[in-house]
């Protein structure tokens, strides 16, 4: 049964929202239709299609509810509602194919008008059909707060004019930069881990890459493609960054025989295919960056250039100091740490609160034999470190320092 | 659907002199009604005229200034009738303060 409302459940939620847009009220019918089946099913037995079943029960009982609270403001609703029903209840219950709306419900939970911790909760609770547990679990926030940042946005949806349907044309292009993140945040959560003993939460993964599959495949623009073959190819390598003695390997140390090959070369294939399209984007470049990274046979053979120029491309379209720092440090591949220095030392102030910085700060420090400098970066990259694998390792490396 | 587009913004903050911001204000006025979304907008006297009332145990007590005495204030507002919140909040970002200043946009509340 759980299984079936993690499979369902977004579908069943995209169709009743097209026609009740008080999400509470939507969720609350749903939950009334698993109610009745968990009563029903192990007697009678299940319906050949429990995803039809559900979804009409919850239509019928979303009637209910509307009847019952006399929705003042949406009396057409009710009434549509009900000649649907009704049009659909002279089929036999089996035939019942639920139209798929979710990208229209996907595109209304990451509207750039609710804040983008809303649009994750939201996205995790009514598209991916995790409970508020678990969400709450994954992001390391309590119940209450997650409560009340749910309930705001659902309110907001229902009564801010936020429209139900898949943006066209221009609008499309400045809204679905918000989706892709929302997903790709999600993704990173899971990949990064900042936070907690584990370094990957290999649940949240599944759902990113189970979004972005989903919104590929009802929306196959060039930077969906180019956010899935990006998250599938870290994926693919998701088995090399932990051993069982090591709970952090960084990516030079990296046994490349533990990724999966086979995942890396398809994931390839995809991103080549859509790079043809001529329609390059942030999602794309880093992809291409991680394709370069993926099929060397070793750190050192790296095509660096290639990467440094993928990171300035990206700095094109991308000016955060994020990427001014990967590009930096591709860059100390080519042309050495000597020659990047001035330029890593330039964002010192930006990313002072950046633990990634000071890790590769120190690395660069120590292959220029500036020990003291490495060993202040090391520490204070430690320090901004909430990960206790990756802070484990950066120890390991102080400690060699003296070495 | 009615929102109200209120435009707040520092008093002194025009990043254009005064001639021209007419000028892009009247374009957008245009612009606006012709669109027929336009449902009634004005601009306010500043701040400084602002005179704000409270009713206590029966009195009236005023207040010299506005409600909030905040950097960027309350200067007009225009009322749109618009499909949806991304078409209100796009010919929001055209008001022209909204390039220096603040446009919030509140849905009208309505109870039929």
């Amino acid at each position: 049964m759980a299984r079936i409302y993690r499979a369902e459940s977004g579908k069943i939620i995209a169709v009743l929202m097209h026609q009740c847009r008080n999400v509470a009220t939507v969720e609350d019918a749903l939950q009334d239709a698993f109610v009745q089946a968990c009563q029903q099913w192990p007697a009678r037995g299940w319906p050949d299609k429990p995803a039809a079943w559900l979804h009409s029960v919850a239509k019928r009982r979303l009637i209910d509810r509307l009847r019952a609270e006399r929705l003042r403001q949406e009396p057409a609703t009710v009434q549509a509602l009900e000649q649907s029903y009704q049009w659909r209840y002279a089929e036999p219950e089996q035939q019942l194919s639920i139209p798929d709306d979710r990208l229209r419900l996907i595109f209304c939970c990451c509207h750039p008008a609710l804040s983008q911790p809303a649009q994750v909760a939201l996205t995790l609770k009514l598209i991916c059909g995790l409970s508020s547990v678990e969400i709450g679990r994954a992001f390391l926030i309590s119940d209450d707060t997650l409560n009340r940042r749910l309930t705001r946005a659902k309110q907001k949806i229902s009564t801010a004019g936020i429209a139900y349907q898949v943006p066209e044309g221009e609008a499309l292009v400045r809204r679905l930069p918000s989706v892709l993140a929302v997903i790709y945040l999600l993704f990173n959560e899971s990949y990064h881990a900042c936070e907690g003993p584990d370094l990957t939460r290999a649940d949240l993964a599944d759902e990113a890459l189970r979004l972005g599959r989903l919104l590929y495949q009802l929306q196959p623009s060039a930077e969906a493609a180019g956010l899935l073959a990006l998250m599938e190819l870290h994926w693919a390598r998701h088995a090399g960054r932990s051993s069982d003695d090591e709970a952090y390997i960084p990516l030079a140390a990296q046994d490349r025989s533990r990724w999966d090959r086979a995942a890396i070369e398809q994931s390839c294939q995809f991103l080549y295919r859509t790079l043809e399209l001529k329609q390059p984007g942030i999602y794309q470049i880093q992809a291409a960056i991680s394709a370069l990274h993926a099929r060397a046979d070793s750190f050192e053979t790296v095509d660096w250039a290639q990467v440094a120029g993928l990171y300035a491309a990206l700095y094109q379209l991308l000016p955060t100091p994020v990427v001014a720092l990967n590009h930096c440090v591709a860059r100390s591949h080519v042309a050495g740490a000597e020659d990047v220095w001035p330029q890593l030392d330039s964002l010192a102030q930006t990313l002072a609160e950046y633990q990634p910085y000071y890790a590769a700060r120190a690395d660069l420090a120590r292959q220029l034999g500036r020990c003291g400098q490495a060993a202040a970066a090391y520490r204070r990259a430690i320090e901004l470190s909430k990960n206790e694998a990756q802070s484990a390792y950066l120890e390991q490396r102080l400690e060699s320092l003296g070495r | 659907m009615l929102f109200l587009a209120l435009i707040y913004s520092a008093e002194d903050a025009d990043d254009v002199d005064v001639q021209t911001l007419m000028a892009q204000y009247q374009a957008y006025d245009d612009e606006v009604r012709a669109a027929g979304v336009f449902q009634g907008g004005n601009a306010l006297q500043a701040a400084a005229t602002a005179t704000s009332v409270q009713l206590r145990a029966g009195e009236s007590i005023l207040t010299d200034g506005p409600f909030a005495e905040t950097k960027e204030q309350l200067g007009g507002y225009y009322l749109l009738d618009c499909a949806d919140l991304d078409e209100a909040l796009s010919w929001a970002a055209k008001i022209p303060s909204a390039r220096y200043g603040t446009v919030e946009v509140r849905p009208i509340m309505s109870f039929d």
